[in-house]
């Protein structure tokens, strides 16, 4: 167990090294043999000279690529400082890079916004795994009757609307129609309840998509699971109908949903983008789509090196909580 | 409040199994109200364009309140010297004072100066070359010390630290040190850090400024929020624009980049010692959205009383918004103007008379219906001035009869165009537009449209937006890609032929990146006429010359004009004295805003 352990924390340490050095080139290094000066894109309408040489000489634009990789990783365990035209600012570490757009470090950025995202996808994840196992496994059990039927269009319904309509929607009937919530996000730090009200839409909306697919997943797997000689057998001992598909079947069927649950966590603490600019949440994914916007690079590399950490721990985690879930899988 | 907390609750319950049944529901429906129960407007709208060039409800504004502005996107930044954004400077007129600024006033008067933190505009004398100022008494900083002259000068000196403080207008650098011999107050080497030779402060309540040569539009520059003053133990340099040293009305109290900002009375600000701020509100906050939809909806809502970016609603909200809430709509001229502009380097368009054959080739109705329409998008443009700018004739000027029977294209004219330009069967071209203007790729599509019919085949090239300054502002790499058609538009940053064209027109701003005079214009005669502009001091001397320098650029049909352009704009019920003025480009006049009801 540990040394798989070892060998996966080893892999994730090179897969994000890998991360960071591919987004470095298509940020730094494309542009560079596309011919365009990323300096320009710093400064204002009038650029001017000594604008484009001062951005240059902060972001130390001018170096290697292979010096601009490095200085990013140093500055991650030991802090940096970028100088130039007669001002210092020093981004202490972890220093993931500083948003000369924004003035401000990436790492505040970054924390002050993770934990929006980091509710807003375990709230929803909470939501739709109730939602979607629940009406997958009553599917499955009740299959072909209204019920399935049923469930299944609500699923493909869930599955096919995209979470901007989804949210519009939701925003129009609930908040400005019948004005049931304010429709704004409001600090943990304000209050437990403006924070939930302003929580659930997103919630409820976010799982609405994700329910879906959890259910048509559960679904299929559990039939093909009621279906194995294991099950007959468990009916055969006699034992009840909960405890074959809550023990038995249930067990199984979560395997692949644990591998689902991984990756879209993963994903989604990465920046929930649609979600967070339909309600306008300040999280993650609204940060990196104002970065995207106003060219900010830094914020970008940033919001994509949490993506790429969330993904690979979210995977890990799976990977360890397989053989807590299934006996069979051992870990060598 | 346990009660409260308690009903709060149980209504969110009751919310949250609502929102998922009807989820539900409506998705497997496929449909869903899209009502807002018309609250917008019910009550207190002034009326379609009731502010657009006047004041709408002036007497109506109480003291008191929080006047809440929306934005889809935040400010390039809030450091006075670093901000270009048109609504920084509108809105930095909250926290900062300059010597002289724009008039509080609609329209056209609102472009006029009138003295802010001086006693009077400037005293101008050695034929136009020294400016002379006086402080009030009274005007403080945030912490009550007084506003002195040094403070004024070092603010300024700020725009010479480019390499630190990039971003903002170098209007001020360029005119007062052309040569570029101050290194800026962060290499001054002068103990007071107020080395710059072009200003002078012989005591704490007198500013001259000493122009090597004269420019007759210096006070505007003055006027701009580049001139603010800063104090030299409160600047924080590259940080500034985080939390600004206020001399104005109000102070930062907070603001989270790209999430909200929030003002707050400044209490060591003195009515008395400011004719033109009224500070209505008692607070001032920007909430910014990343969805633009998102925003009009919370307008719509009346959960926000006026857009900051103030550059028009969404389609969808504008739609929702001249249906049910016409009266609480203004569509003011924003300033710009919005065209496609030839470089001469690309063949053919280093003919004259190639470049006619687009300018009556091409649609102008369709260009302006891909802008938005003549509501949304703008009048049909006719020539490059805009209408707010003195010496601009809006349509009235109209050489190549865009407005007029041959709105639709001049086939004919076209083809005698090419005939001239040794093309009868037409050409090739490629049309470079931002990948990231829905609007612009528009204009882009239904020029290519118009265009094929006269023979000119276009080819449309999408670039990376946010890299405009490197693509197109690269006169080689323009010559490279063959781009002989750019859709472009421009804003004045005073109103003033300088301040509008100068940059674009004159042959002494074509830069090797960063360039914005695509055309590559070289005319010795417009050139001539900018010399003169500067020097000419009386007004009618100057109007009369900006509208001689826009025909001359005409004239050389470097230009293809699509519309004037104007904004549908929103003002809230709980609105008052509000009014556009073109000192903000059709903006709202932000720092006289006042709320009918500031309970609300």
């Amino acid at each position: 167990m540990l040394a798989y352990l070892i060998r996966r924390f080893f892999a994730a340490a090179v897969m994000l090294v890998v991360i960071v050095m591919v987004v470095f080139g298509i940020f730094f290094l494309i542009p560079k043999w596309a011919g365009v000066d990323i300096a320009l894109s710093f400064v204002g309408k009038q650029a001017d000279p000594a604008a484009v040489e001062g951005v240059r000489e902060k972001l130390g634009l001018g170096d290697p690529i292979y010096a601009q990789v490095w200085e990013f990783f140093k500055g991650i365990f030991a802090g940096r400082t970028y100088t130039g035209g007669g001002d210092t600012i020093h981004c202490a570490a972890p220093c993931f890079g500083y948003s000369f757009r924004s003035e401000q470090a990436v790492w505040p950025v970054l924390t002050d916004r993770f934990p929006v995202t980091l509710a807003l996808a375990l709230g929803a994840a909470v939501l739709w795994l109730i939602m979607g196992v629940s009406a997958g496994v009553l599917s499955a059990l009740k299959r072909g009757s209204l019920w399935d039927r049923g469930a299944m269009v609500v699923a493909l319904s869930g599955v096919s609307l995209p979470i901007y309509f989804t949210g519009m929607l939701a925003l129009s009937i609930f908040v400005y129609g019948l004005d049931l919530f304010d429709g704004q996000f409001h600090p943990l730090e304000e209050g437990f309840s403006g924070w939930f009200g302003g929580m659930i839409l997103p919630w409820v909306t976010l799982a609405f998509l994700y329910a879906a697919m959890y259910a048509r997943i559960t679904r299929a797997t559990m039939l093909e699971i009621l279906g194995e000689d294991y099950i007959r057998t468990a009916r055969a001992k006699g034992l009840k109908e909960t405890t074959v598909i809550g023990k038995h079947a249930m067990r199984s069927t979560m395997t692949p949903l644990l591998t689902m649950l991984g990756m879209d966590l993963g994903a989604l603490i990465g920046g929930a983008i649609l979600t967070e600019t339909a309600f306008s949440l300040p999280g993650l994914g609204q940060a990196v789509l104002n970065a995207i916007k106003n060219q900010d690079l830094p914020i970008i590399l940033g919001v994509t090196l949490v993506t790429s950490v969330a993904v690979l721990v979210a995977n890990l985690v799976v990977d360890i909580l397989y053989a807590v879930i299934d006996p069979r899988v051992r870990l060598t | 409040m346990t009660t409260e907390r308690t009903s709060g609750r149980r209504k969110q319950a009751f919310a949250a199994a609502a929102a998922v049944a009807a989820l539900l529901t409506t998705a497997a429906c496929g449909g869903g109200s899209d009502d807002d129960g018309g609250k917008g407007s019910s009550t207190g709208a002034a009326g379609f364009d009731a502010a657009n060039n006047k004041v709408a409800q002036a007497s109506l504004a109480k003291k008191g309140g929080t006047l809440k502005f929306g934005a889809a996107q935040d400010a390039d930044s809030w450091d006075t010297t670093r901000g270009y954004y048109g609504m920084m400077w509108n809105f930095a007129r909250y926290y900062s004072r300059q010597l002289v600024t724009n008039k509080t006033e609609p329209g056209a008067a609102g472009a006029e100066i009138t003295p802010d933190l001086a006693t009077a505009t400037a005293k101008v004398t050695d034929d136009g070359k020294t400016y002379t100022y006086t402080l009030r008494d009274g005007v403080t900083w945030e912490d009550g010390k007084p506003i002195t002259s040094q403070d004024v000068k070092y603010g300024i000196e700020r725009v010479w630290a480019q390499d630190v403080l990039a971003g903002g207008p170098t209007y001020l650098k360029d005119v007062l040190d052309p040569k570029g011999a101050y290194k800026g107050p962060y290499k001054d080497t002068s103990k007071d850090k107020l080395g710059l030779k072009a200003i002078e402060t012989p005591d704490a309540k007198t500013i001259v400024f000493k122009l090597p040569q004269a420019n007759s539009d210096f006070e505007e520059m003055l006027a701009l929020v580049s001139a603010s003053p800063v104090r030299q133990d409160m600047d924080t340099k590259s940080k500034y624009g985080l939390k600004p040293f206020s001399s104005g009305p109000y102070k930062f109290e907070s603001y989270a980049p790209g999430k909200d900002l929030t003002l707050v009375r400044n209490d060591k600000w003195a009515q008395a010692s400011d004719p033109i701020r009224k500070a209505y509100p008692d607070k001032i906050t920007i909430q910014f959205f990343s969805d633009a939809n998102q925003l009009d909806q919370r307008l719509l809502n009346g959960d926000l009383d006026l857009d900051l970016n103030q550059t028009g609603m969404s389609p969808q909200g504008r739609t929702t918004a001249l249906k049910e809430h016409k009266g609480n709509l203004d569509n003011p001229v924003s300033g710009y103007v919005r065209y496609a502009v030839f470089p001469q380097s690309v063949a053919p368009f280093d003919n004259i008379e190639c470049r006619k054959a687009v300018i009556y080739g091409a649609d102008h109705v369709s260009l302006q219906t891909a802008r938005g329409g003549p509501v949304a998008g703008g009048d049909i443009g006719t020539n490059m001035l805009p209408p707010s700018v003195p010496g601009a004739e809006g349509q009235k000027y109209d050489p190549y009869e865009i407005s007029g029977a041959n709105k639709g294209g001049n086939e004919a004219k076209a083809k005698e165009a090419l005939k001239a330009c040794g093309q009868p069967n037409g050409f090739k071209t490629t049309i470079a537009v931002r990948n990231n203007k829905p609007v612009e790729v528009a204009t882009a599509q239904s020029l290519q449209a118009s265009l094929k019919k006269v023979g000119i085949t276009a080819e449309i090239d999408q670039y990376d937006g946010s890299q405009t300054a490197g693509i197109i502002g690269s006169p080689s790499n323009v010559k490279k890609k063959g781009y002989g058609i750019i859709i472009m538009g421009w804003g004045p940053d005073f109103p003033s032929v300088q301040g509008f064209g100068l940059p674009l027109w004159s042959s002494k701003y074509i830069a090797e990146s960063g360039n914005n005079n695509y055309a590559l214009i070289k005319d010795k005669a417009i050139d001539g006429l900018f010399d003169s502009y500067v020097t000419t001091l009386d007004d009618a001397g100057k109007t009369k010359i900006s509208t001689e320098i826009n025909h001359k650029v005409m004239e050389g049909a470097y230009y293809l004009p699509f519309v004037f352009e104007r904004f549908i704009n929103w003002r809230s019920d709980n609105l008052a004295n509000v009014y556009t003025t073109d000192g903000y480009s059709g903006q709202y006049d932000f720092v006289n805003l006042g709320l009918k009801n500031p309970k609300k």
